[in-house]
């Protein structure tokens, strides 16, 4: 006999959702990243709708992948998954947990409001980012671009270790 | 670039009308040119001048990737004949694409890479500004979404540009070649084609003529801080948004679709 699963439901849809994570920043969910826009249920049919960290973000067909394997587990085979790109996703819905997570595992979380919006600020000063390892203030930028899309590189001028910082993209 | 049905753009529940419809060369032309700038750069990986430059350009080579791929998702969809992103991208001639001349130029040395990219990024984040507020809304939307990227890019470029000029002898030399070599390129960027004019008309393409006043803005004050002459009286070069090329294109795209001509169909 087949088990007779409950039909679905958005708030236990989205408590699911808090069992994928990011596969290029696995502490973090994809809800800590705020890239589940939008979860729908319309009878058997499920949408769930994400956003793009980063236009080329190689993690967005994983994610959607772990996505459909969670949730076919639970029963779900009628599942549509949208790709939205507008409004663009921002580091502004990164969550407080998330980004506390992100600190814990050696990679320095946005500082708000320091998005690269002045493409004349040439050379100007770095943004103050705190090390993740021995929370010194004491640092400097390497590079804009990072390990990843969505990363700068940092270093600690106390500890002197490397570090990745979560640029903030707002 | 691979084909994911679970994931289909963001429009795809309407139709296209008629007016998208006529969209379609345009948004082609778009993609055409960020999938080949994403490859020159990407030619690059593993060759940079030093690690952090390298990965700089692999970044961007990925930014530029991912908003051709939304471009060609578009275009398929525009098109409606079944074509996919991959279709669109690998199996077509060095004619049928559409991208200016400028993006297929070879990369040439590290200056020849900056300014090449400096001068594209000033009309890349100029246009994407313009086509964030167009009356297309997924062409909005991809801008949108773009454009926060390429505000990185353009002050990573401006940023060589004013260490090359204001560097050393040698790093100045190579700059100034790289002008020198590159700058008949420029015009074509802001000179509508037949296609951009009718659609012009219609207000889908920005008035490039504003974009070239700010991307002229831009230029002139960035060489300053790099102590480089604006040239002037250059005879400008164009034909790539017509599907006339230069040689490079042919050989790049030789190597960019190698794996789908070989082995058609070819998945991983």
């Amino acid at each position: 006999m087949v088990e007779q699963l409950a039909p679905p439901n958005e708030e236990h849809i989205w408590q699911l959702l808090e069992g994928v994570s990011d596969p290029e920043v696995p502490v973090l969910s994809i809800l800590d990243l705020g890239i589940v826009r939008a979860v729908r249920v319309e009878g058997e049919d499920v949408h769930v709708t994400i956003t793009p960290t980063y236009s080329g973000c190689p993690a967005m067909n994983v994610i959607a992948t772990e996505i459909r394997l969670l949730l076919l587990a639970e029963g779900i085979t009628k599942l549509h998954i949208h790709n939205q790109l507008s409004p663009a996703w921002t580091t502004d819905w990164m969550s407080q947990a998330g980004r506390r997570k992100l600190e814990e595992y050696g990679i320095a979380p946005p500082v708000d409001g320091t998005a690269t919006g002045h493409m004349l600020n040439l050379f100007g000063k770095d943004t103050a980012v705190r090390c993740p390892l021995c929370k010194s203030d004491n640092t400097h930028m390497v590079s804009q671009f990072g390990s990843t899309a969505c990363k700068a590189h940092y270093q600690c001028d106390d500890c002197l270790e490397p570090f990745d910082y979560f640029k903030c993209h707002a | 670039m691979m084909t994911d049905s679970t994931m289909p753009a963001q429009a795809t529940a309407a139709a296209p009308s008629e007016a998208q419809a006529q969209l379609f060369p345009f948004v082609l032309q778009l993609a055409d040119t960020s999938l080949i700038l994403a490859h020159r750069l990407s030619e690059w990986c593993g060759h940079g001048p030093i690690l952090e430059q390298d990965l700089a350009m692999a970044n961007i080579a990925l930014d530029f990737l991912g908003e051709a791929r939304s471009y060609y998702q578009y275009a398929a969809e525009l098109e409606g004949k079944g074509r996919s992103e991959d279709d669109l991208a690998y199996l077509r001639s060095a004619v049928e694409y559409r991208n200016p001349l400028l993006v297929e130029q070879p990369n040439g040395d590290f200056a020849g890479t900056i300014v090449r990219q400096f001068i594209y990024d000033c009309f890349h984040y100029h246009l994407l500004l313009q086509l964030k507020s167009g009356p297309d809304a997924q062409l909005a939307a991809i801008a949108e979404k773009s454009v926060k990227e390429a505000a990185y890019h353009i002050k990573w470029s401006a940023e060589w540009v004013i260490r090359l000029g204001d560097g050393t002898e040698e790093s100045r030399r190579r700059v100034e070649k790289a002008i020198e070599n590159l700058w008949r390129y420029t015009g074509e960027l802001t000179t509508p084609s037949a296609t951009e004019q009718a659609l012009q008309a219609a207000g889908f393409v920005p008035d490039y003529a504003a974009i070239r006043e700010q991307m002229d803005a831009h230029i002139a004050r960035v060489f300053e801080e790099a102590t480089l002459a604006v040239p002037v009286g250059v005879f400008m070069q164009k034909g790539g948004k017509d599907g006339r090329h230069t040689e490079h294109l042919g050989y790049l795209l030789a190597e960019l679709q190698y794996m789908q001509r070989t082995y058609p169909g070819l998945q991983w």
